[in-house]
């Protein structure tokens, strides 16, 4: 009797209250990016860098979105510029995050001169406005994708140090963690095995926020001259290069449109992570 | 067969600067005998808990500790972390206030007894492991411990999560036990259930057993001896029936009186007047003197050592005659 009453319920499973209408947006976005990223070799489309129609054309049924100044097509551009600006914000938020984990969590856990030493470089580098900082290393480093990816990790990693920090302060004041060095755990122990695995989700909240944020960064850079080299097909060089024929708004549209999807994307994303991972946001 | 295990000489801690130190605990000495268990009463605030974590070695570095923590002859003070950690855990171990915060709630169960078990006993078989973890449950009575290994914290109520906090504490067979309020968040029920767990475990193990309460019943049930502090110090200290049946200080005096008694009739239950001072306030002299009844000039000028009175106990008081007939005076009425 009791199994014929739970059926029914077991077999409707409730909708998850944090998967909301943007959030599945963002999803979609995201899953077509990164499905484009892997597959882009396999779609019918146009080479990005060879000229295959006459320059400036306006969008049509051959080319979608257009043509450029050399006549590439402007969609085919897009979608393989994907791959760029994915994969570098990709490597810009893993490193930053690893690295600025690992320097807050060690300052969060010993305090005293440690911290002090590590949060005050957290200040310094927080204190230049990030675009002018990842400009001025890019331009010390030398222009390239490479090195504008440098100049964005050093950006990047103090806003994850200050957050780490923050959250292992607040964890290792726990009373778990005392009974943990009660049971004779070490420093190492204690860290890694009872304050770290709950002080993760605000990272992991932070760095799908930024995500859209590194994609922005690194156009702009490219779009200044700092990041990708032509003929790559990057978005910020992409615009760059659009920006000169003010009448052919497609050159621009193109990866203009692909620039704010994947920004609104991962923040739709990282809402509903948000949602879901920090039960007080609600 | 009874052998001393610990032994505290004149502890003082201090928090504070050295230019204004204040004494958190001062010249507590106690003493612990293998199979033993020792009541450390008091109020909230009078050191009880900070005596516990200065033998654990686990107050913060800035926290200057003195005298002598002696476990089995050998003492603890100034030892480096490295070596006190590998004492913590292994020889002497504890258990927490609150059982709800206590525990990993990250971790099952299983993998945090099978934590305390790795620590000491590195290179240990996973399969040894399991066993003695389920050895361990099966040891503090948890009923279907094979499931309750895989389950994280939060599926198991405040008695069991208490139990399993013993379990880890017993996970290497500590010489010391110290068990800090064990049952205050728990509910009464529950509160006998563990008392009665901890008394059988101490009696199989003869463990030492260091119970910090301000439960006078609970103490009185199962220490052998008892401590009674006050801001700080310690006033009375003896056997349990010396100190409960005469009591020679007045704050054990009013400590006892303040107990409902389920064959009294009371209009209305008994308070010792004021409240505990606070760090940086507290008395000169005998520092009970602004609560105590018979508080005389000299409490004001000199203060108290502890000294053996007729019950066999020692107490810190000037008037400790004048106390304890007080008390008997009252108990006759």
């Amino acid at each position: 009797m009791a199994e014929n009453l739970t059926l029914p319920s077991a077999r409707r499973r409730e909708w998850p209250s944090w998967l909301k209408l943007p959030v599945l947006v963002g999803i979609a976005i995201i899953a077509f990016w990164i499905v484009a990223c892997i597959s882009i070799d396999l779609w019918p489309i146009d080479d990005p860098i060879e000229m295959v129609a006459k320059r400036l054309t306006p969008p049509s049924a051959d080319h979608w979105f257009g043509t450029d100044a050399l006549g590439r097509d402007v969609l085919s551009r897009t979608l393989h510029g994907a791959r760029f600006s994915l994969m570098m914000s990709c490597a810009v938020i893993v490193f930053a995050v690893l690295i600025g984990s690992f320097v807050g969590a060690i300052a969060g856990y010993m305090g005293g001169i440690v911290d002090g030493a590590a949060m005050r470089l957290v200040d310094i580098t927080l204190s230049f406005p990030p675009i002018l900082l990842a400009m001025a290393v890019t331009a010390s480093l030398g222009p390239g994708l490479e090195n504008a990816a440098i100049a964005m990790i050093i950006v990047w990693w103090p806003v994850y140090a200050r957050l780490m920090r923050g959250q292992v302060l607040s964890v290792k004041s726990r009373e778990h963690v005392e009974a943990a060095t009660a049971a004779g755990a070490s420093h190492t122990r204690t860290l890694v095995k009872h304050i770290l695995p709950l002080s993760w989700s605000p990272i992991l909240i932070n760095a799908t926020m930024d995500f859209g944020q590194v994609v922005l960064l690194t156009a702009s850079l490219s779009f200044i001259g700092l990041g990708a080299s032509p003929p790559t097909p990057e978005w910020g060089s992409m615009i760059s290069e659009g920006a000169i024929h003010f009448y052919q708004w497609w050159i621009c549209a193109g990866p203009g449109v692909a620039i704010l999807s994947v920004v609104l994307g991962f923040n739709f994303l990282g809402d509903g992570l948000r949602d879901l991972l920090d039960p007080r946001s609600k | 067969m009874s052998a001393l295990l610990l032994e505290l000489r004149n502890l003082t801690i201090s928090f504070g600067t050295v230019a204004a130190p204040l004494d958190v605990v001062r010249d507590v000495s106690l003493s612990l005998e293998d199979g033993k268990t020792l009541g450390l009463v008091g109020e909230s605030g009078c050191g009880k808990s900070i005596t516990m974590l200065a033998i654990m070695g686990l107050l913060p570095e800035n926290v200057r500790v003195s005298g002598s923590i002696k476990l089995r002859g050998v003492e603890l003070l100034g030892q480096s972390q490295r070596a006190l950690t590998a004492l913590r855990g292994k020889r002497m171990a504890m258990i927490f206030q609150d059982p709800m915060t206590s525990l990993n709630p990250v971790m099952t169960v299983g993998e945090q007894l099978g934590e305390a078990i790795t620590i000491h006993n590195r290179g240990m078989k996973r399969q040894d492991r399991q066993e003695r973890a389920l050895a361990l449950m099966r040891l503090v009575a948890i009923p279907f411990p094979d499931r309750r290994l895989l389950q994280y914290p939060h599926e198991l109520s405040g008695g069991m999560r208490q139990r399993v906090m013993i379990a880890i504490a017993m996970a290497n067979d500590p010489e010391l036990l110290i068990a800090d309020e064990p049952t205050t968040a728990l509910d009464v029920t529950v509160q006998a259930q563990i008392m009665e767990l901890l008394q059988r475990l101490q009696a199989e193990r003869q463990m030492g057993l260091m119970l910090i309460s301000h439960d006078l019943g609970v103490v009185g049930d199962i220490a052998d001896e008892v401590a009674i502090m006050y801001a700080g110090r310690i006033c009375e200290r003896g056997t349990v029936d010396a100190v409960f049946d005469a009591p020679h200080h007045p704050y054990t005096h009013g400590l006892l009186a303040s107990l409902p008694q389920i064959d009294h009739t009371v209009d209305k239950l008994v308070a010792i007047p004021g409240s505990l001072p606070s760090l940086s306030a507290r008395p000169q002299a005998c520092r009970f003197h602004p609560r105590c009844f018979y508080a005389q000039d000299i409490c004001r000028r000199e203060e108290p050592q502890l000294r053996p009175v007729e019950s066999g106990a020692v107490a810190a008081c000037h008037f400790a005659e004048t106390a304890v007939a007080a008390h008997r005076a009252e108990a006759e009425a």
